[in-house]
């Protein structure tokens, strides 16, 4: 596909934001410089980037194991696909649930279909808010599983737009 | 065991600037400067402070974060059974994937958690079965059918 115009230069914008906010007294200038632009062009298209909810939200994203919050774990659990929808709304209302999914199940290995994240300082402290759940949503026969996880090896925001080396598209 | 083998000391600085730059950071001519003045700190402390916390690897990035679907792209998680004894083989050949966003390991027999992202959705499966053919195993494809919630927010 070729790109001209506003597309072109959305991209190349979203090539150079996808690898992070530069840390200086002025980010969004030093991108104009780069994209050969004008500053507030770069400041107007993030305004619309938001507006439209293809930048989902702005700042920092904190890699848990390192402040603290060493027991992050994967909650799974098989609920009847009548009521998924309702039990997923009320576990994303918890304060320690990060993220809430419904996912497919895979018959027979994987019977789950609904995935919350659950981060705490310890595994104590996440078992806790685990059975916190389980208790108030009345989950005490549901099957379900915790998934801590022992290693992260790669944790990237992915790369969209075009690269600013000007190579493709990531 | 830890998901990271260091731990990295915040002091009341670093938790003021976590717990309040995970939101809307402002879009402006100065956007540190305005941030540094709602934190009540200096324009300059703050730079050198998010530079330190990006450098120490206390945050995996600091910027935009993009919604895979509204910008036409792919993205699922996937898992697989990996051997205990495969692991590490494994985790470097799928890791050696551009598309593949991060990689956990898990305690479950399916023990192999990744994120993938694409340009379009049809290459999601391409992908998937390029790590099949890469590593001998099965990949599920586990890709979210409805989402409830979205915020990454932790207080520190």
């Amino acid at each position: 596909m070729e790109l001209a115009g506003d597309d072109l230069f959305r991209m190349r914008l979203i090539g150079w934001l996808s690898r992070g906010l530069p840390v200086s007294a002025t980010p969004y200038e030093d991108i104009a410089r780069n994209l050969g632009c004008n500053e507030v062009d770069v400041l107007n298209a993030i305004q619309e980037l938001r507006e439209q909810n293809i930048i989902k939200r702005d700042g920092i994203i904190v890699r848990h194991g390192k402040v603290g919050y060493h027991a992050n774990a994967m909650c799974v659990w098989d609920i009847p696909d009548a009521s998924v929808a309702d039990i997923g709304r009320k576990m994303a209302a918890f304060e320690f649930v990060t993220l809430c999914y419904r996912r497919p199940r895979k018959l027979p290995k994987w019977p789950y279909n609904l995935f919350c994240m659950v981060h705490g300082k310890s595994r104590d402290k996440t078992l806790g808010f685990v059975e916190e759940l389980v208790q108030a949503l009345e989950l005490e026969d549901t099957p379900r599983d915790i998934l801590f996880s022992t290693r992260g090896f790669k944790q990237l925001g992915a790369n969209y737009g075009i690269s600013p080396t000007g190579t493709g598209v990531a | 065991m830890r998901p990271d083998s260091t731990s990295f000391e915040l002091d009341d600085i670093d938790r003021r600037i976590i717990n309040n730059m995970q939101g809307d950071f402002p879009v402006s001519d100065t956007p540190y400067a305005e941030m540094a003045q709602a934190l009540d700190l200096s324009e300059d402390l703050l730079l050198a402070r998010v530079q330190h916390l990006v450098q120490a690897g206390a945050l995996s990035r600091f910027g935009p974060i993009f919604n895979a679907e509204k910008m036409g792209g792919g993205l699922t998680l996937a898992a697989m059974e990996v051997p205990e004894d495969e692991f590490d083989r494994v985790a470097e050949i799928v890791n050696s994937y551009r598309e593949v966003a991060h990689n956990y390991k898990r305690e479950n027999r399916l023990n192999m958690w990744f994120v993938v992202a694409t340009e379009s959705p049809e290459e999601i499966d391409r992908v998937l079965s390029a790590i099949e053919s890469a590593t001998d195993l099965r990949v599920y494809n586990l890709p979210k059918k409805q989402e409830f919630f979205l915020g990454l927010k932790i207080t520190v």
